[in-house]
């Protein structure tokens, strides 16, 4: 009866025949190089949208929130759904470079960095949105905590304050240890670069990183506890952004399942949004040796497991909705699925339920071309479902009298693309002029960076090429 | 123990982590206190070859998140319940359910702060301009070298046996840095 196990090891994180030079050159080059013709050219584009950015907001601001598209019945409309979406997006780099960290997943080290940028880039889209859509913005200071001129505060006991020093801190934390991992990353350039200015630039930012052990003691100790602690602050951010919806009374919102379901949708979308733009990076920059289809497999994976969360929380929630017999919140459901906005949910459902399920076929997994559209209808997929639940349950809720058909306006539109541009201006700055790689992590975690490597023939084994290892392929 | 030292340290450099750590334990037995192990990645096991002690940081930062706990309550508690205690649907003045998620992200962002800056403070940081940076070869401790720098500072520094030392341990080459 017993079976013979084999010890597999993991494939290796770094394919073909590097060493920490090879890695430090491969990375630390791209900024060095001339500017690449597309990267121009993509630029310019993204400055343009961010043009129009500005523009729909300054006409919203002139002219007040009217210009949107909400109505008596739906008073939350993409504004919210925006908002949401790109927070969610931006808790795939939290959940990369903390929790996988914390779970000693070497892997993350090839995305980490640019899942990070891609978190704080996001978290600055989804801050327009709260900002801008309080109508009256030259009193927006009411959101933080200062008394007014009747000496009356700001009360603590509604989500929406909750959310402003969530997503406050969450953008803080996130940039605090996104530089806290750029500083060696810093110095490796400062020690690279030619002119002047750039050494200058680079220096300054490294703040005098040498690279010692008794700083890389202290270094590896705040690293960690800054992962401890944005952990559960990422658990905590989307779980106060589900508290928007499930504090309040609506049918469709006022539901316990609000906070998991969330986070878990918020996870997926964003493992997406890292998938879309690490397979147009590694192509772009040739890092496949460091984001190897291995990685991809590894981030299709927890694409899949969240979707199915994502779907099974769909599920629960119509079951519960059933179960517990209240006629408003069954309604609210089958009017999701059948009313006026079914096309909205149909949508959502086939993307975010159907759609991930192709990544149980391990070819699919390991297919670049099906990871990335994949990777982009998941996120239509999420948008959707923002939209559903936000507006679903406004536009029809309890007396048919009040009811509504929401619309966006082209103003509605034109903000959300207009994102888009921030997103990508400052996303392509930071592929421009910083280390895109973890390089000193990637170091972290070759074999030859483990002294025991010199020592143990076995070891030595381990870290030969790919081909001589056969993992990963034969499995 | 004014000694005027016309240099600032004797660099080495080693040829992979494992030598490095062997060289670091060696410099640590003869009982060397003002040297540091130079790496681009850090070394497991690095801090028991060096024999140091364990890292502050935690201490600085539990008192931020204590402060940040206590701040975030207390913000609270006095504007809700204590300043202008107005009624919000009924609910208590003092409701202590509903301050958790800000109290929870306060202890949050004063711990990020305590382990950001702190970690800064502890290493000395910004410290822009190094006498380490005089060196030729130093610019590799970023990229693929590997360094014991031991500072004439130090007691126990003295050039000839000081050098001796480091060749002994398998150094590729020494150099004198400039202060």
């Amino acid at each position: 009866m017993s079976q013979k196990y084999k010890y597999k090891p993991e494939p290796a994180l770094v394919e073909g025949d590097h060493d920490f030079g090879s890695i430090t050159k491969l990375i630390s080059d791209i900024p060095q190089q001339a500017t690449p013709k597309w990267w121009y050219i993509a630029f310019g584009i993204s400055n343009m949208v961010l043009a129009l950015l500005l523009g729909v907001v300054t006409y919203l601001i002139v002219q007040g929130t009217g210009v949107w598209g909400l109505n008596k019945a739906a008073g939350w409309g993409w504004a919210i759904v925006n908002f949401v979406w790109w927070v969610g997006i931006g808790h795939a780099g939290t959940l990369i470079s903390a929790i996988l960290f914390l779970f000693r997943q070497g892997w993350r080290t090839a995305i980490n960095r640019f899942a990070e940028a891609m978190t704080i880039f996001a978290v600055m889209c989804a801050g327009i949105f709260p900002a801008i859509h309080v109508g009256r913005i030259w009193v927006v200071y009411w959101m933080f905590p200062i008394p007014n001129s009747m000496q009356l505060w700001p009360q603590f006991f509604s989500p929406l304050l909750w959310d402003v020093f969530a997503v406050g801190t969450y953008f803080t934390v996130s940039l605090l240890f996104w530089y806290v991992g750029l500083v060696p990353d810093f110095a490796t350039m400062r020690d690279k670069v030619k002119g002047k200015w750039a050494k200058f630039t680079y220096g300054l930012f490294s703040l005098g990183w040498t690279g010692g052990n008794r700083q890389w003691q202290n270094y590896e100790k705040s690293y960690m506890i800054l992962a401890g602690l944005a952990a559960p602050l990422v658990l905590s951010v989307h779980t106060i952004v589900s508290f928007d919806f499930a504090v309040s009374i609506i049918p469709g919102w006022h539901t316990t399942i609000f906070p998991p379901y969330f986070v878990a949708g918020a996870v997926f979308s964003g493992f997406a949004m890292v998938m879309t733009l690490m397979l147009i990076a590694r192509k772009l920059y040739g890092l496949q040796d460091i984001m190897t289809v291995n990685h991809i497999e590894k981030m299709n994976i927890i694409i899949l497991v969240t979707g199915s969360m994502v779907g099974f929380a769909y599920i629960m929630e119509f079951f519960i909705a059933w179960y517990g017999g209240v006629e408003y919140e069954k309604f609210a459901f089958i009017n999701r699925a059948t009313g006026p906005y079914a096309w909205a949910y149909w949508i959502m459902t086939l993307c975010n339920v159907i759609s991930p399920q192709f990544f149980w076929v391990k070819k699919f997994r390991r297919s670049v071309v099906m990871s990335f559209i994949l990777s982009i209808v998941v996120n239509i997929g999420m948008w959707f479902e923002r939209f559903v639940i936000t507006v679903t349950s406004l536009a029809q809720d309890y007396i048919p009298g009040a009811w509504a058909y929401y619309t966006p306006t082209l103003i509605d539109v034109l903000t959300f693309v207009g994102t888009f541009g921030l997103f990508f201006t400052f996303f392509l700055l930071f592929l421009r002029f910083m280390p895109m790689v973890a390089m000193a992590e990637i170091k972290g975690v070759m074999p030859q960076a483990n002294p025991a490597f010199y020592e143990n023939d076995k070891m030595a084994d381990l870290a030969k090429g790919p081909g001589e290892q056969q993992t990963g392929k034969e499995r | 123990m004014s000694k005027k030292q016309n240099i600032y340290g004797l660099l080495a450099e080693y040829k992979n982590p494992a030598e490095l750590m062997n060289a670091a334990s060696k410099v640590a037995e003869a009982g060397y206190q003002k040297y540091d192990a130079y790496s681009p990645f850090p070394i497991h096991g690095m801090d028991q070859a060096m024999k140091l002690k364990e890292s502050k940081l935690g201490w600085i930062v539990l008192i931020h998140g204590i402060f940040g706990l206590l701040g975030g309550l207390g913000l609270q508690v006095l504007t809700q319940s204590v300043l202008y205690a107005h009624n919000i649907a009924g609910k208590p003045f003092l409701n202590l359910p509903a301050f958790i998620p800000v109290t929870f992200e306060l202890t949050v962002l004063l711990s990020a702060f305590g382990a950001f800056f702190g970690m800064f403070y502890l290493n000395n940081l910004p410290k822009l301009n190094k006498s380490l940076f005089n060196s030729d070869n130093f610019a590799k401790a970023t990229d693929d070298g590997f360094f014991i720098c031991i500072e004439s500072e130090d007691d126990l520094f003295s050039e000839g046996e000081t050098e001796k030392l480091l060749l002994d341990a398998g150094a590729l080459n020494i150099e004198k840095i400039e202060p």
